[in-house]
């Protein structure tokens, strides 16, 4: 019969429709008001089990952020120095695709020869593709990628090329955003240690 | 350049009976195929596709070679590669002069030569001889040079190769607001002033139009009428500019006005590294980023002859086959919109995408952009968490959510309406016209390069290739439906099996050095088949990266599928096919 193809549709529409009010019953039922809005629902509210809308109130909601997650590379600061640990290498400036890193080496005053460390470093965010090449290719572990995603500002020309003071971060909050990361650095440093001990 | 000639047994043969049909006009060529003489390539080409039934021109490109080497003066060379559908691959070079570069056109022989030879006359500048309408394509009429010969240089050029010297040791960045546009690029034709310059650019354009719209004879007398659909239009998915001439409400000739997206991919894929590329793909078709790093990938290794682990394999294959569920959802989804029911079954199939790229962030750390291949593996393990998450989707929801959004459409009249013999796309039509995925396998023809010529470890599995006989818009989202079903299918299989091991071969090298050769590496990316067709000169950067993409070529029947039909039918045979300018427009 003509019409009983939209009367399916329409069922599953209306079936979509009561499935959002049943999911915020049941979350009222797991906890009151405002649990559906709660950092102990959202994971299970964006996980292939959520039932109900999708949507997340962003600001005031964030979703959590996978540790792997990348958006624009921060430099390392070495606790125990105080300094970077970028040794100037020059790999991510060599490996960046869209070729956004500026590195100047520095040199040793007395002798002119070049010396482990930048003297400036720059990351032209606005061209960076957050690719996380630089921090992949790192062999320092001195370059990752950080999870702050909120960086416009109000001028495009100068506020977008970073410099190392900008893009220097401690490294407990690599320890913090990258924990799995970190640990297997730890290990690895380590190992190293001991190696060249011995 | 191969120091010997390496001929494979099957081009062996072909060009023992080719000698023996068109004496002297087929030659072995320095790494891949046969290259044709110029004045019998129609000739060959009509008997490669009547006899050994090569009937599939699956790309038509171009390499420049502006210095004569040890081997060979300075040339262009027009590269087709052939395909049959029951397997086996043949790629024909044509040679032309440097100066005035003229190759035969194919278009008589396979219309999907069209588009593709337009392509290359813009980017490459050799010249399609007896092409019906051989225009720019990407580029607008009346820019100056081809962007792809070697000698060319684009605004703000720097240097041939990255990395740039520039950056490091010495990097004091420059910012781009302080250097000229052009450079010492900057330069005008001979015999141009400002003053009387008037924009010619669209004339080429419309005047096909206006000479079909000025044609008599008809019973009553009665306007012919030009349109414009786009660039800027809802239904045109992107910056798609569309010309229909109309009769009526009735559609005459449609063509599609494409380049608003263009991006000289091409031109910054050879200045690059080869790893380099890698993120760039992602930007083809935006949606579906694992599968393009897949053919990336897959062409790559050709050339460096890697093993990859069977770890890798079985994460590349769930990766690039969660990419095909999300974007026939998406597809699915905008076509709804397209015809009209607005957002609310767009939204249904995007909350199922949403899950699956949740899936590429934990994995590769970006919900689009996921660069997560690299040669000879992938860039990182599965996190903890991504099993658990990822069969509770393929084995629980998405299956149920596939029949609730079958349930919610393929019954309903009015979709049904708009749907069911609209936009029919014959077989041979969409053979000739070299249309691949979807498309092609509503038409009837079933074939699929993950069957057809398995790559990766798609021949481990156990699955069916969807295909549809009727050839309309309700076939291809029939074909959709099936191909999700498939492709959970796939998924459920390589999740079960997932094994342990490495997930690299070698080591990581952030600059890939290439053997010198060349490759034309294929697989079926969600839309269609996605080619990359690479040379090698034995650097750290491409030679030549030209990529063949499912909606560039697609897209060049549309004109075919849109005639007689009504302005309202645009919007969805549009969305049927299912396109990403990204990708057409690269």
């Amino acid at each position: 019969m003509y019409g009983l193809g939209i009367l399916k549709s329409l069922s599953v529409t209306m079936g979509r429709f009561v499935m959002t009010y049943v999911d915020d019953l049941k979350w009222f039922l797991k906890g009151g008001f405002g649990k559906r809005y709660s950092p102990v629902a959202l994971p299970v509210r964006q996980s292939p089990k959520g039932r109900g809308v999708f949507t997340v109130q962003y600001p005031k909601e964030r979703l959590p952020l996978p540790e792997n997650y990348r958006v624009f590379p921060f430099q390392v600061i070495d606790p125990k120095t105080g300094e970077a640990r970028c040794t100037a290498c020059g790999i991510c400036a060599r490996v960046c695709p869209p070729q956004c890193i500026w590195i100047v080496r520095a040199t040793d005053p007395e002798t002119g020869k070049p010396k482990r460390e930048p003297a400036e470093f720059y990351v032209d965010v606005a061209i960076c593709m957050s690719c996380g090449f630089c921090a992949e290719f790192c062999p320092f572990d001195a370059i990752k990628m950080d999870h702050d995603y909120e960086v416009a500002a109000y001028k495009r020309d100068g506020e977008f090329l970073w410099n190392l003071e900008r893009l220097a971060k401690p490294l407990a909050y690599h320890a913090e955003i990258h924990p799995t990361d970190y640990m297997a650095e730890q290990t690895a440093r380590g190992r190293k240690a001991v190696r060249e001990k011995k | 350049m191969a120091e010997e000639i390496q001929i494979s047994p099957p081009t062996a043969e072909l060009l023992s009976i080719l000698e023996e049909r068109f004496p002297g006009a087929a030659q072995p060529a320095e790494c891949e195929g046969v290259v044709i003489a110029p004045d019998r390539l129609v000739e060959i080409a009509t008997f490669l596709r009547d006899e050994p039934g090569y009937v599939y021109l699956s790309c038509v490109t171009g390499v420049d070679y502006p210095g004569p080497t040890a081997r060979f003066p300075a040339r262009f060379e027009a590269v087709h590669h052939l395909f049959r559908f029951q397997g086996g691959s043949l790629t024909l070079h044509v040679h032309a002069d440097r100066d005035d570069p003229v190759v035969p056109s194919l278009v008589s022989v396979w219309p999907s030569a069209n588009v593709q030879e337009r392509e290359a006359w813009d980017m490459m500048g050799i010249r399609f001889e007896a092409h019906p309408d051989l225009r720019r394509i990407l580029l607008w009429e009346g820019f100056a040079g081809h962007p792809l010969r070697k000698d060319w240089q684009e605004p703000y050029y720097e240097a041939d190769h990255k990395p740039f010297p520039s950056r490091y040791p010495m990097g004091r960045p420059v910012p781009a607001e302080e250097r000229t546009l052009l450079g010492r690029n900057l330069q005008y034709p001979p015999d141009w002033s400002p003053a009387g310059w008037k924009l010619q650019a669209e004339v080429p354009v419309y005047a096909p139009m206006d000479e079909r719209a000025a044609e008599g004879g008809r019973p009553m007398h009665t306007d012919q009428v030009v349109i414009n659909v786009g660039p800027q239009h809802l239904s045109a998915h992107s910056a798609l500019g569309i010309v229909a001439c109309l009769d009526g409400e009735t559609i005459q000739r449609l063509e599609p006005v494409l380049g608003y997206l263009h991006r000289s991919h091409e031109k910054i894929g050879e200045r690059n590294t080869w790893l380099a590329n890698m993120p760039f793909t992602d930007r083809l078709d935006y949606m579906c980023s694992m599968s393009n790093n897949f053919g990336y990938a897959v062409a790559v290794e050709k050339l460096l002859g890697v093993e990859v682990p069977e770890r890798a394999e079985y994460i590349r294959v769930i990766m690039a086959e969660l990419t095909r569920v999300m974007n026939h959802l998406i597809s699915i989804g905008f076509f709804t919109n397209d015809i009209g029911v607005y957002l609310t079954a767009m939204l249904y199939a995007l909350e199922e995408r949403e899950l699956i790229i949740d899936l590429f962030e934990m994995a590769s750390g970006s919900r689009m952009m996921c660069n997560y291949f690299r040669f000879g593996g992938v860039a990182r393990d599965l996190p903890e968490g991504f099993l658990p998450l990822a069969k509770e989707l393929v084995y629980e929801r998405l299956p149920r959510r596939v029949d609730e959004l079958e349930r919610f459409l393929m019954d309903n009249e009015v979709f049904r309406a708009r749907s069911i013999g609209v936009g029919v796309l014959p077989a041979d039509v969409a053979v000739a016209y070299g249309c691949t995925g979807p498309l092609l396998r509503a038409s009837g023809v079933p074939y699929d390069i993950r069957r057809a010529e398995p790559y990766s470890i798609y021949d481990e599995f156990d699955w069916d290739v969807a295909v549809r006989d009727g050839g309309d818009i309700y076939a291809r989202f029939a074909v959709r439906f099936e191909e999700i079903r498939q492709s959970l299918r796939i998924l459920r299989q390589a999740l079960e099996r997932l094994p342990d091991g490495p997930i690299q071969a070698g080591k990581k090298q952030p600059i890939v050095k290439v053997p010198a050769g060349e490759v034309y590496g294929r697989v079926e990316s969600p839309k269609g088949e996605l080619g990359f067709y690479l040379v090698s000169d034995g650097g750290p950067n491409p030679y030549r990266y030209h990529i063949r993409t499912p909606s560039f070529v697609n897209l060049g029947v549309i004109g075919e599928l849109c005639r007689g039909h009504l302005v309202a039918d645009v919007a969805p045979i549009l969305a049927s096919i299912d396109i990403a300018v990204g990708e057409v427009d690269r």
